[in-house]
């Protein structure tokens, strides 16, 4: 239990940097990858036209961030599925054995 | 780190490609003798590949006032190492390219490089140099992926700036200029990798020690420790 205490102190501190500098100031929070794409265009004085357009955008705000949702819970629920099925084996390891010493007292 | 569709020239877009899909071909022969020798790692190889989708999936507001987000690539470089991570990461890639417009096609091979590769190195020299150094094995998990995840974005602008010098000062100037954009709205994000990526090795020691000692990523003696400290 002690590390999750420690995971769940650094998301608490990483979310208090969140809170502490939305409030000191206006912020756009944009990305990062955007934000690169700006210093490209002040490096090459605008001139640089991007040659190649994504196949396809996400309609909308909404929809991206459906298709980053589902993502996400793809990940997810392989990651659960499989530590979940680890520890019922786990589980079932330990009653078997002691099922086992049981039987022994018996005979 | 996604460097956007059309945005990198074309030279450089297959001078990232010529790099990285030699390593991603080797890292899927890799990857496909290991699934066939030992079935037993093919869950751990599925939850490698799934961390990797989670992490990279969320955008994480930071101190800077802007978001990025983590790559998750560190669980995949020290359990199977860097080869097979690139095969893992460029799934990702091509599925954020094609249904996201984050990154793109003409950039994948770039992209690649900087998350599938270049991070995971780092991510994977940093494990075992760590655990030569008896470093507690959470510990080395902790700073493999919280340096996995900084390479990554250092070596995006490294990119950037080769393609993009800077008219005064040259590619170094350029470099600065990306590396301010991404260096310190990583490292937030990157502690919280480091330590997300260390719990879920928690519960790989608790659950699945066996497959940890046959993928020779921490020798007995080390895991029976860990298992007698109950962290």
């Amino acid at each position: 239990m002690k590390m999750e205490l420690v995971v769940f102190a650094i998301l608490v501190v990483f979310i208090g940097a969140f809170a502490y500098v939305s409030s000191t100031g206006t912020h756009e929070w944009s990305g990062s990858d955007d934000q690169a794409g700006n210093v490209i265009e002040k490096l090459t004085g605008g001139t640089y036209q991007p040659w190649a357009h994504s196949i396809w955008t996400p309609p909308s705000g909404e929809i991206e961030s459906l298709l980053f949702a589902l993502q996400a819970a793809f990940g997810a629920i392989i990651i659960g599925y499989f530590l979940g099925y680890y520890r019922g084996l786990a589980k079932a390891r330990v009653a078997a054995s002691s099922e086992k010493q049981e039987g022994n007292l018996n005979a | 780190m996604h460097i956007m569709e059309g945005f990198l020239p074309l030279y450089w877009c297959a001078f990232w490609f010529a790099l990285s899909l030699p390593v991603v071909a080797y890292g899927a022969y890799k990857m496909n003798k290991i699934i066939k020798s030992n079935r037993d790692v093919l869950p751990l190889l599925a939850v490698s590949g799934a961390f990797i989708f989670v992490l990279s999936s969320l955008k994480m507001p930071s101190v800077t006032g802007s978001c990025s987000h983590p790559t998750g690539t560190g669980m995949g470089a020290i359990l199977f190492g860097p080869w097979i991570t690139s095969v893992l990461s460029i799934i990702v890639l091509i599925y954020q390219a094609i249904f996201l417009a984050h990154g793109g096609l003409t950039t994948l091979g770039a992209n690649t490089f900087s998350m599938g590769i270049a991070g995971p190195i780092v991510g994977y020299l940093v494990y075992k140099g760590a655990m030569k150094w008896n470093v507690n094995m959470y510990i080395a998990v902790f700073l493999a992926a919280l340096f996995a995840d900084w390479a990554t974005y250092i070596v995006t602008s490294i990119e950037l700036a080769l393609a993009f010098p800077a008219a005064s000062g040259g590619v170094l100037a350029s470099f600065e200029a990306f590396l301010a954009v991404f260096a310190v709205t990583q490292v937030p994000l990157a502690i919280v990798e480091g330590a997300v990526t260390a719990l879920m090795f928690k519960y790989i020691v608790q659950l699945r020690s066996d497959v940890l000692l046959k993928l020779n990523v921490a020798s007995p003696s080390i895991i029976n420790k860990l298992k007698e400290m109950s962290v």
